[in-house]
């Protein structure tokens, strides 16, 4: 059941569900593709599409502000109505092929949560760094930060919540996990994930095109790396940690 | 031509325009001015469009010098200004002359000021946008003594004496940056798994606006509203989103926000009402008030037609 919500006056949100999933996201992506302005699909009217200032989407809801002055929200809302109830829901879904592979070096000396993970789970430094990098993983929402990919399932047996306080500094490239989710740090930042490694790959940057290489839908495996290739790569071991 | 040099920045001096839309599916956020109102009465006393870029000072303490003529209108906070030491009127364009200093004081009232010219400030564009976000180390970086700003120099003096001065703001619309201020709430998101007494709290007790505030959010203190009992998965977050993590205590997301975040929220501030809550000094007293989402729409289309903005 797919529920259409105003937010604010110039803003709406779709709601998909209550459960992640990689269907939902494949929705989710069809109709953020669907409401591009040069999209070739027909489903929704040029006035739409050009009046549409931002379509934020996220694991099972998808945030639209549009131009309140040429378009309202009633009418916007009543096209995605119609929308939900088409049968192009059913039909083919968006599916990326781009398959990512990370190099990641998993050591407490990037990833000084590692060892808390393996008294956690009662397991060895090594079953948590297989059963991280032996999942297939998602990309299902980009945010919090400029290229920042939230990526599922982690596996069940090494899943961990995040730090009660968050700290203040986690270095680029710092591998983490939040419950079911893992996720590559790709700026220095706060942060509150358990941190078991890091990817040497430069994941964001203003200067390349694209931005960022992660799409949502996109799919994402992490590769174990000794010490001497992640310093080959361009890692950087932080001494810092606060 | 490079024709404004910052002398001294003050505490935060910031190159913004209306924002950058279309880039949060990439994790970037919109920033922009957060005093909208004071912004688009900067470049409405120029003529401009409203996406010339200006610069968002905060908490005033601030010089800048002219290297050509420039046609400026300085708006926002209530503070001492000066002209090469002469007393300068807020709220109007004034022209500032090749080799004269603009000092801006402490505010008295207020928070955020803003520095307009004629045809705007010149700056890399990102997405489309030249501003500012620290956060996210995207557009020209917060402004530092000696810093250049380009803008098209105003070289005629006939020209100048015809534009400058022309508009005077409508007394109603000089906001008054006071103690004690009202906002209107549009009630979305997670608001109907808020329990009706947090609601009542939420609209019938006074909340302070707390130190802890910045371009991202403000964080209030106040009574304490339950949110424990409603789980979610991370969200988009609107600006103005009123967000309840689990201390009950609201923090009001502004510009600078993240994109997604898993904290319930209750709804939206008015965007109409923000420009009151981006000028409110700690200790501020806030009221909320329950709005009506048509009512406030059609606020906000007299706004986006009044400054003709692309919203």
């Amino acid at each position: 059941m797919i529920t259409v919500q105003p937010i604010s006056e110039d803003s709406i949100i779709l709601y998909f569900g209550n459960e992640i999933s990689l269907q939902i996201t494949q929705t989710i992506m069809r109709l953020v593709e669907q409401l591009t302005l040069n999209s070739p699909s027909h489903i929704f009217s040029e006035k739409i599409k050009q009046n549409i200032l931002e379509v934020t989407p996220s694991y099972t809801s998808l945030f639209i502000q549009y131009r309140s002055s040429q378009l309202s929200g009633d009418e916007l809302s009543h096209a995605l109505q119609v929308w939900t109830h088409s049968s192009d829901l059913t039909g083919q879904q968006f599916e990326s092929k781009t398959t990512h592979q990370l190099p990641v070096y998993y050591h407490p000396e990037v990833g000084p949560d590692l060892h808390y993970l393996t008294l956690r789970h009662k397991l060895s430094q090594e079953e948590v760094v297989q059963r991280h990098q032996q999942t297939d993983y998602h990309v299902y929402a980009i945010g919090f930060a400029p290229g920042f990919a939230f990526l599922g399932n982690v596996d069940p047996h090494i899943a961990t919540p995040r730090h009660d306080s968050p700290r203040l500094h986690i270095p680029a490239g710092s591998v983490g996990i939040a419950n079911q989710q893992t996720a590559v740090y790709p700026s220095d930042s706060p942060g509150g994930w358990q941190i078991i490694g890091n990817c040497p790959l430069s994941l964001f940057s203003l200067e390349a095109n694209p931005m960022t290489p992660f799409n949502i839908g996109d799919k994402v495996k992490f590769n174990a790396i000794t010490r001497n290739e992640f310093l080959q790569l361009g890692g950087i071991i932080c001494t810092h940690w606060k | 031509m490079h024709s404004l040099e910052i002398i001294n920045p003050g505490p935060l001096s910031l190159i913004q325009d209306l924002g950058r839309f279309g880039a949060t599916q990439h994790g970037l956020t919109q920033g922009g001015p957060i005093d909208l109102h004071a912004y688009c009465w900067g470049n409405y006393f120029l003529g401009n469009d409203m996406s010339c870029p200006q610069i968002e000072i905060t908490l005033g303490q601030a010089s800048f010098k002219a290297h050509n003529n420039l046609l400026c209108a300085l708006t926002g906070a209530k503070l001492n200004a000066q002209i090469d030491g002469q007393p300068l009127s807020l709220w109007q364009s004034f022209i500032l002359k090749k080799n004269q200093l603009l000092t801006l004081d402490y505010p008295t009232h207020g928070l955020r000021s803003y520095l307009a010219v004629k045809n705007g400030f010149k700056a890399p564009k990102i997405f489309n946008s030249v501003a500012t976000v620290i956060r996210d180390n995207i557009g020209t970086f917060a402004l530092k003594q000696g810093d250049m700003l380009s803008c098209s120099p105003f070289l005629d003096s006939i020209q100048a004496k015809s534009t400058a001065y022309q508009h005077l703001i409508p007394p109603r619309f000089l906001p008054q940056y006071t103690k004690k201020i009202n906002l209107r709430v549009i009630e979305s998101y997670q608001e109907k798994q808020f329990i009706a007494e947090d609601k009542h709290t939420l609209y019938h007790y006074p909340y302070q606006v707390s130190p802890f505030c910045d371009r991202m959010g403000c964080r209030l203190t106040g009574p304490v509203i339950n949110s424990h009992q409603i789980n979610l998965i991370s969200e988009p977050i609107a600006n103005g989103a009123i967000q309840i993590p689990p201390n009950g205590q609201p923090i009001i997301l502004l510009n600078d926000r993240q994109t997604l975040g898993g904290y319930p929220k209750i709804g939206c501030i008015a965007k109409i009402d923000l420009p009151q809550l981006a000028q409110a000094k700690p200790d501020t007293e806030i009221h909320f008030i329950k709005g009506n989402l048509q009512k406030l729409q059609q606020e906000w289309l007299r706004f986006v037609r009044f400054f003709n903005l692309p919203f």
